[in-house]
């Protein structure tokens, strides 16, 4: 028996590199041994991203994209997803695992995400995972925003509707640009069916894309760890690094362990409390999208929140700020850049950036401020200057910034989910300052930071 | 070697003792909310079949007459101990089949004319209701109990939770008639304003007040079931779900920790 499977794996190896993709992906990649806590939401994101496929293959056999009205004045689209969790058997399960898992995908991908800001496992020679991973976040926003308005709910319209109308700010295209989106002059059919069509197939494909190269150059280069050290620099006889070990069997246990937990949690949500307090599935989308009808308050989900703040915190009067910060930043570069080429372009950029500032409408400010806070962590290879990646080594100059900017960004996710006040507007303002201050002044503390010697090797126990 | 220590090792302790010190410092004062403008009165829920059984018959006697729950089929009453015989005998309106959804008779159009809106679908009206003043069922426990009367409207009542609705007080025969009564304050711009004080029943109906209320309890209680007849089923496997699942954590973490054991 054994013999006849290794002929039959022999026969497929000639034909196709099972056995070494095998040894190269789990049974003789080296991960360091010492990964904690914050190593499993990497494992916990592809486990969602399944339950995600799979639940969402099931309730595109039932869900109908369809605006129209059926014979109750009730629109096709949230019929059938009311049909999905009522006449459908095990319909409600698969509905609430999708639901639920598209908050859940935000929560252990803003974990994921922050777990590589502590390690600095953005660093070099891992800026390609971290830029796939950035790619992979922006279409992970598309898919959570095309696929809110299926439900065919008043936030699902709505939401919609104030989203693709700031594409409107954009000069000269903007208004052609917003209809090319909507195909209609507001939210409506043929909006709900271009929506499905990205929702289930255009995005998810480039989605499995990114992640797969998310996980070749992961592989290629090898896995950071809590220590920011490379474990490829001191190996044994065998050329197997000293603190590396097999990803299978060690690490395939343990998500496995991981994964029991996650979905402990996952569960305990969807079965007892699967409205997430009106987070997870707003009150206001049980009620049928009516293009008549505004309601008074509209909110993003909480996941588009904290840049939803930022678009909100953008008003002309914060222009006059935004311009010191440019004009700060432009300064430093212009007098600590060794290269003549770069401090002639920081002076240009700034310069450009702060006519444009006031030349043009706050709103479109409001629009690039919130593509563009996403955008930054792009850039977060090049703009940490520190001798050492992980948050272990870095001193307290860091590590009181970057606690500043989580508590920012929380603040900026509550103040968007809250109507509109004018305290909480000067707040979010504050906020929004200090979110962009993190990237754009890190160059220089991470430099002035006073960082603690690295070890050779990973601690461990 | 514990698990805690790979997990939590100290640094992250830290870190992450001061991060969350740095949240609640800066998010508290913020968490304060604006004054409730609207009191809801807390439902008494009761999801036993009864209860449900007699929330059933109100709703299809007071409520289907104008309001669809288009989402709802009559069978699904089996849920709350019901049988087809007894649907078709007392529930269902004449041509109806057991199998049917819960639609109405009258027409969108004339609805309009009548009322100013189409009445809405009850379906899911106890999980759209719900929101910061309180859950779905306290909005409608509370709304179908603060009628009152008033000329000015085309139907001659208005309501407290939900000013110068379309809807009438369908259940006034139960209830009686109440009328509001004003209290004149200085607004915030100098002007009187008129101000709701509270509900005086001027008419008594055939139930008293306490006896009104339970009935509306039950009404209540068949609307919020409706909104999501699955809820029962739901928290039965959910109980079953976590129970193999912490059992899965439990074998899985002694296969980890086996596996582990060579790791130094």
């Amino acid at each position: 028996m054994n013999k006849l499977a290794q002929q039959f794996m022999g026969w497929v190896d000639e034909r196709f590199p099972a056995t070494k993709l095998y040894k190269e992906h789990l049974s003789e990649y080296y991960a360091p041994k010492n990964f904690n806590f914050w190593y499993f939401f990497g494992s916990f994101a592809l486990l969602v991203l399944v339950i995600q496929i799979v639940t969402g293959i099931f309730l595109v056999m039932h869900y109908k994209p369809d605006a129209s009205l059926n014979a109750s004045g009730i629109p096709v689209a949230f019929a059938s997803v009311e049909y999905i969790m009522r006449d459908v058997p095990g319909g409600w399960i698969i509905r609430y695992m999708h639901s639920t898992g598209a908050s859940a995908f935000f929560i252990v991908v803003y974990l994921h995400m922050f777990r590589g800001m502590l390690y600095g496992s953005y660093r070099k020679p891992r800026e390609l995972i971290w830029l796939f991973g950035v790619a992979i976040f922006l279409c992970l926003m598309g898919e959570a925003f095309f696929g809110y308005l299926l439900p065919w709910g008043q936030m699902s319209g709505w939401g919609a509707q104030v989203i693709v109308n700031l594409f409107d700010a954009i000069p000269l295209i903007g208004k052609e640009l917003s209809l090319l989106i909507r195909g209609d002059y507001v939210v409506g059919d043929a909006t709900l069916n271009r929506f499905f069509s990205f929702h289930v197939i255009a995005i998810p494909l480039v989605l499995i894309g990114l992640v797969a190269a998310h996980i070749i150059a992961l592989h290629e280069v090898g896995s950071n760890n809590p220590d920011g050290v490379e474990i490829k620099k001191l190996k044994d006889d065998n050329g197997i690094p000293l603190d590396g070990i097999p990803f299978h069997p060690y690490y395939t246990v343990k998500d496995i362990f991981g994964a029991a937990i996650f979905l402990l949690i996952f569960s305990a949500i969807i079965f007892f409390m699967p409205e997430g307090g009106g987070y997870f599935l707003e009150y206001n989308n049980f009620v049928p999208y009516d293009q008549l009808k505004t309601p008074p308050h509209i909110a993003p989900v909480w996941y588009f929140t904290p840049y939803y703040s930022i678009l909100r915190a953008t008003t002309s009067d914060f222009m006059i700020w935004l311009a010191l910060l440019v004009a700060s930043v432009g300064t430093l570069t212009f007098l600590t850049a060794r290269n003549n080429i770069v401090r002639i372009a920081a002076a240009v950029v700034a310069l450009v950036l702060i006519v444009g500032f006031f030349a043009l409408d706050a709103k479109v400010w409001g629009v690039v401020m919130m593509g563009g806070s996403v955008m930054l962590f792009a850039l977060l290879p090049w703009l940490d200057q520190s001798p050492v990646k992980s948050i272990r080594y870095k001193g307290t100059l860091f590590k009181t910034i970057l606690a500043i900017w989580v508590v920012c960004f929380l603040i900026l996710g509550y103040l968007g989910v809250q109507p509109p006040s004018p305290v909480g507007k000067v707040v979010s303002q504050i906020c929004s300052l200090l979110y962009l201050a993190f990237f754009a002044f890190m160059p220089w503390y991470t430099r002035m930071d006073k960082t603690l010697p690295v070890p050779e090797r990973v601690t461990f126990e | 070697m514990s698990a805690m220590t790979i997990m939590f090792p100290k640094t992250f302790s830290r870190t992450f003792r001061f991060l969350a010190a740095a949240v609640l410092s800066l998010a508290l004062p913020l968490a304060a909310h604006a004054e409730n403008e609207l009191h809801l009165d807390k439902a008494p829920l009761q999801f036993d079949d009864a209860t449900l059984q007699h929330g059933a018959k109100l709703f299809i006697n007071y409520c289907v007459n104008c309001h669809s729950a288009s989402f709802m089929r009559y069978n699904r009453l089996h849920d709350i101990g019901l049988t087809d015989q007894e649907i078709k005998d007392n529930l269902l309106f004449t041509g109806d089949k057991v199998g049917d959804l819960m639609r109405v008779a009258l027409r969108r159009e004339d609805a309009k004319q009548w009322f100013g809106a189409a009445p809405p679908d009850l379906s899911v009206i106890a999980r759209a209701r719900s929101g910061e003043y309180g859950t779905g069922a306290d909005w409608l426990y509370t709304y179908l109990r603060q009628f009152y009367r008033d000329d000015s409207r085309p139907t001659g009542w208005n309501n407290m939770v939900f000013p110068n609705v379309g809807m009438p007080n369908v259940l006034w025969t139960l209830q009686g008639q109440q009328a509001a009564r004003f209290v004149e304050k200085t607004g915030e711009n100098g002007a009187t304003e008129k101000h709701l004080e509270k509900l005086e029943l001027i008419q008594p109906g055939k139930l008293s007040k306490e006896e009104f209320d339970e009935e509306v309890a039950d009404l209540v209680s068949f609307i919020t079931w409706m909104g999501e007849p699955a809820q029962e089923t739901r928290q039965q496997i959910g109980v079953f779900v976590l129970a193999v699942l912490a059992v899965l954590g439990v074998l899985t973490y002694l296969l980890k920790r086996a596996f582990w054991k060579d790791v130094h």
